[in-house]
Order: structure tokens, then C-alpha cells, then sequence
């Protein structure tokens, strides 16, 4: 297969869909979504591949991370996005493992007069469930869990806000998101 | 019929990403105005450019678009971006508020409530609360940054100074999860109640000032008020003439020359589905 397949067929569409599942997934932290219409090359899932295509364009400033960051990925991209590759400080997006994109708060988390200017990490999770750390905050009607990478580092990054990164979770073809408004808590 | 000159929902792929990202920073600081690049469209400002925006980057084609115009389906604005949206996403649309996913608003919020999976998305005018009190950008944006409200709390003491209440109907400012104070488009305050806890996503599009905001599904919102002069959401002291209703907010319209009046409800299809017999906002298509 050419290395450069695996994009939207129907762009216009299948990004309508995805970005409906990232919608409600970041309004709804705690769901997990399905997701497809991209198969993009080793060793990133459908789901963050499908977000990268969403997302990302030749205005944003990409960060790949760890084993992300090979020539199938940056190429990929590169084709089907124009998403220029940046340093973790200047990422509007960053993708990759937890453990490559350690320390996060390497990350721009953004200013206090524009909280908005901050990344978004795509986080590849070898185990996306309803389950671990407990989630309270908005969008969460009472309580929800989510198996989180780790929880120290969020709760950090929610004592900044209104600033912060915020995060996209992705694991085969489900996605879920954790906005930094959400309270984390070990169950 | 989809007008095939157009890309999906008429926006271009590049304009929807902006739009997109814009959107999942407004839901992750809930009540704080999101610069976005607001495009041109084929309509005037205060149209609802913004919520159309909006909508166009949100709609996927097994959408039901409803749209209301100060609570009315009928209306020319509602009508022209409902057939905007048929035209160039071909979408199907209807009138009834339990049976719409997206919901495109001027002004009002429906009165039969909202569910998991719908999105109220509304048309704003002035997205800055802050904006009749000081008019330099700078100046608010650094008041939200220092959380810097008082100046707002300023004018609705004035308010009570002069009128002996809080005078404003409409507008009415609220605070968003303890932090950013939010103006909920001109909806009534009577509708402010529905803003908080609410399990829908409610978007908010500011298309001349360019400015995205958002409230997630069961935000805190609370609307601003003193220990000694709560808020108190008001409507007029009348039942619907039409449905009867006692608690739902009523437009006052003027029948003749000589001062005769009736109160109607201002939600038409929650006033139809009254009439019909049919529980509130199922309504017909």
C-alpha cells in the first residue's frame, strides 16, 4: 500500500462526524467515542489519526512524540495536513505516548489574558475504559471515570486554570478528552 | 437539494478546522470569548453570522436542524438559515425542540428542555459583558484576566439605585463556574435559569465580533445578583391567549389601534404542541 494512503476519502463529511465525537467528547469528559475514516501508518491508532486530520492544518504547530516521530508519521501528516513540526514549546498539538510526552509541562498552556493559545495533547493509551480516577467538573453530570495515564500531573494542570493543556485520549478507534476544568481524584 | 457548488454546510474545509479548534478551547474554559476568524457570509451582520458558523462547522448530514428567531420557527431569519442550511448541507430540518439535534437560536432558549445529544448553538450580538461599561478591548480582556467584576456589580447596584430593582430584562450577565462572567446573548432572564445545568452544549457565536463561547453540559452557571436583591427570572402576569400556558415567557402583541393587546407564548412550537394536545415541544415537523 502507498505509504501516503490512509487519508479522508470523503473529507468534508468524515471530518464532520470525527469532529462531532470530539465535540462531545471535550463537553462530555469521561465518554468514549468511535471514531474512523483514517488509516494512518504505525504506530498511530485510527483515533488520533483521525483527530490529526480534523484538527490540524499548516496553522497549527505540531509536536510528535517518542515513536510518533518517525518518517511514516511526519510524512503522513505532512501529505494530508501541512501541519508544521515544532518543539514541544511552541505545539499547538502534540501526539504520542504519556511517557514520550513527559514532562507535560513542557507544553504551552496558555496566557492569562488569552487561556485559549494553549496545546492540545493527543495521547496514544495502550487502554481506553470507563474506569480508575474519578472526574468531576463540567460536563460531568455528578461523577465519571476514566483509566488515566497518571494523575498527579492533571491535577497540577488543573490548579492552573483558567490555564492549561488539554487533553485527547485515543486508543485503537475510540477517543475520550479531559478539558483542564476537570476535577481528578484518585478512587 | 444540496447546492453542489458548495463544499458541506457551505464553509470551506480550512475555515471549519479553525472554527472546530475555537470550539474545544471555548468548552475547555467555559464562559471565556475564543478569538476566531470570522468569515464573511452570505448574509448581514446581526443575521446571526456567528451561529451560523458555528452550526456549519458543528452539522454532520444525519443532522435535524431546528432554528428559532425570538422563540418563533416562522420568522425570516429562522426561515432563510433553515433553507440555508437544507441548500448547502442538506440536512433535514424541523420545527420540534425534542426532535432537533442542533438547535441554531436568536434570543430565546426552547422552553421544553433540552437532552444529551442536542446542541443550542446561539446568535450574539455584543459578546462582552463588560463591553457598555468599557469600551476598550484592552480593558476588559485584562478585567477578565484579574477576574475583575466589580465594575459590573457597579451597574446593577445602579440599577437598584435607581428603578429600586435589577431593570435588566434581558442580557443579564451571568458567572460561569466561579470565573468568567458570561453575556448569555440577549435571551430574557427569564431564560436564565436553563443556562445552568443544563445536559445539552450550548455554543455561543459572535460572527461581526468574532468571538466563540461555550458552556458544557451541567455547568455552573449562576446569574448575578445581591444577598438582598436576588435574581428573580420575570415574565408578564398573563396566561398564553393561545395555549393557556401560565409558565412559559410571553410576547406582547398589539391587535388593533386602540391599545388592545393579547400575551402569546413566544415559543411557537411549544405553543402548537399546547394546542395540538401533544406533549410540550413535540411538535409538528
Amino acid at each position: 500500500m502507498n505509504q501516503l494512503a490512509g487519508g479522508f476519502h470523503d473529507p468534508a463529511i468524515q471530518s464532520a462526524h470525527a469532529f462531532r465525537a470530539l465535540l462531545e467528547a471535550m463537553a462530555r469528559p469521561g465518554r468514549i467515542h468511535r471514531v474512523g475514516g483514517a488509516l494512518p501508518p504505525a504506530p498511530l491508532s485510527v483515533a488520533a489519526g483521525v483527530t490529526v486530520l480534523t484538527l490540524a492544518d499548516a496553522t497549527t504547530p505540531l509536536h510528535l512524540a517518542g515513536a510518533a516521530d518517525c518518517a511514516a508519521v511526519r510524512d503522513w501528516i505532512a501529505f494530508h495536513t501541512g501541519a508544521p513540526l515544532a518543539g514541544p514549546d511552541q505545539a499547538q498539538f502534540a501526539l504520542g505516548t504519556w511517557q514520550a510526552l513527559e514532562p507535560v509541562d513542557r507544553f504551552p498552556v496558555g496566557d492569562p489574558a488569552y487561556p485559549d493559545r494553549s496545546a492540545t495533547l493527543i495521547v496514544e493509551m495502550a487502554r481506553l475504559d470507563q474506569d480508575g480516577p474519578r472526574l468531576t467538573g463540567p460536563g460531568i453530570h455528578k461523577t465519571a471515570r476514566l483509566s488515566l495515564p497518571e494523575t498527579d500531573a492533571l491535577r497540577a494542570n488543573r490548579a492552573l486554570f483558567p490555564l492549561g493543556f488539554d487533553l485527547i485520549l485515543t486508543c485503537g478507534d475510540r477517543l475520550a478528552a479531559l478539558p483542564r476544568t476537570t476535577r481528578v481524584e484518585e478512587s | 437539494m444540496t447546492v453542489q457548488d458548495y463544499n458541506f454546510a457551505y464553509l470551506d474545509e480550512q475555515t471549519k478546522r479553525m472554527i472546530r479548534r475555537a470550539l474545544l478551547k471555548a468548552l475547555a474554559v467555559p464562559g471565556y470569548q475564543v478569538p476566531f476568524a470570522s468569515r464573511e457570509m452570505p448574509m448581514p451582520y446581526g443575521w446571526g453570522t456567528g451561529g451560523v458558523q458555528v452550526t456549519a462547522a458543528c452539522l454532520t448530514p444525519d443532522d435535524r436542524l431546528k432554528v428559532i428567531d425570538q422563540g418563533a420557527d416562522d420568522t425570516t431569519n429562522a426561515v432563510s438559515i433553515r433553507r440555508f442550511f437544507q441548500r448547502t448541507a442538506g440536512v433535514e430540518t424541523t420545527q420540534s425542540t425534542t426532535g432537533a439535534t442542533v438547535i441554531q437560536t436568536r434570543h430565546r432558549i426552547p422552553e421544553a428542555p433540552l437532552s444529551e445529544g442536542q446542541i443550542l448553538v446561539y446568535q450574539v450580538p455584543i459578546p462582552e459583558p463588560l463591553r457598555f461599561l468599557e469600551p476598550r478591548e484592552t480593558e476588559t480582556r485584562r478585567m477578565h484576566e484579574l477576574e475583575e467584576y466589580g465594575l459590573m456589580h457597579v451597574k446593577l447596584y445602579e440599577d437598584i439605585a435607581r428603578h429600586g430593582e435589577i431593570a435588566t430584562a434581558y442580557a443579564y450577565p451571568v458567572k460561569v463556574e466561579d470565573r468568567y462572567v458570561m453575556d448569555p446573548s440577549p435571551i430574557p432572564k427569564f431564560d436564565n435559569p436553563k443556562l445552568a445545568d443544563n445536559p445539552a452544549i450550548q455554543l455561543f457565536g459572535a460572527g461581526r465580533e468574532a468571538r466563540i463561547y461555550a458552556l458544557p453540559p451541567y455547568s455552573r452557571v449562576v446569574s448575578l445578583d445581591f444577598e438582598d436583591h436576588p435574581f428573580t427570572p420575570s415574565r408578564a402576569e398573563h396566561a398564553c391567549a393561545l395555549c393557556g400556558a401560565t409558565d412559559s415567557y410571553l410576547d406582547e402583541v398589539i391587535t388593533d389601534d386602540r391599545g388592545s393587546r393579547m400575551f402569546s407564548c413566544s415559543d411557537t412550537d411549544f405553543c402548537a404542541s399546547r394546542q395540538a394536545g401533544r406533549p410540550d415541544g413535540e411538535g409538528g415537523a
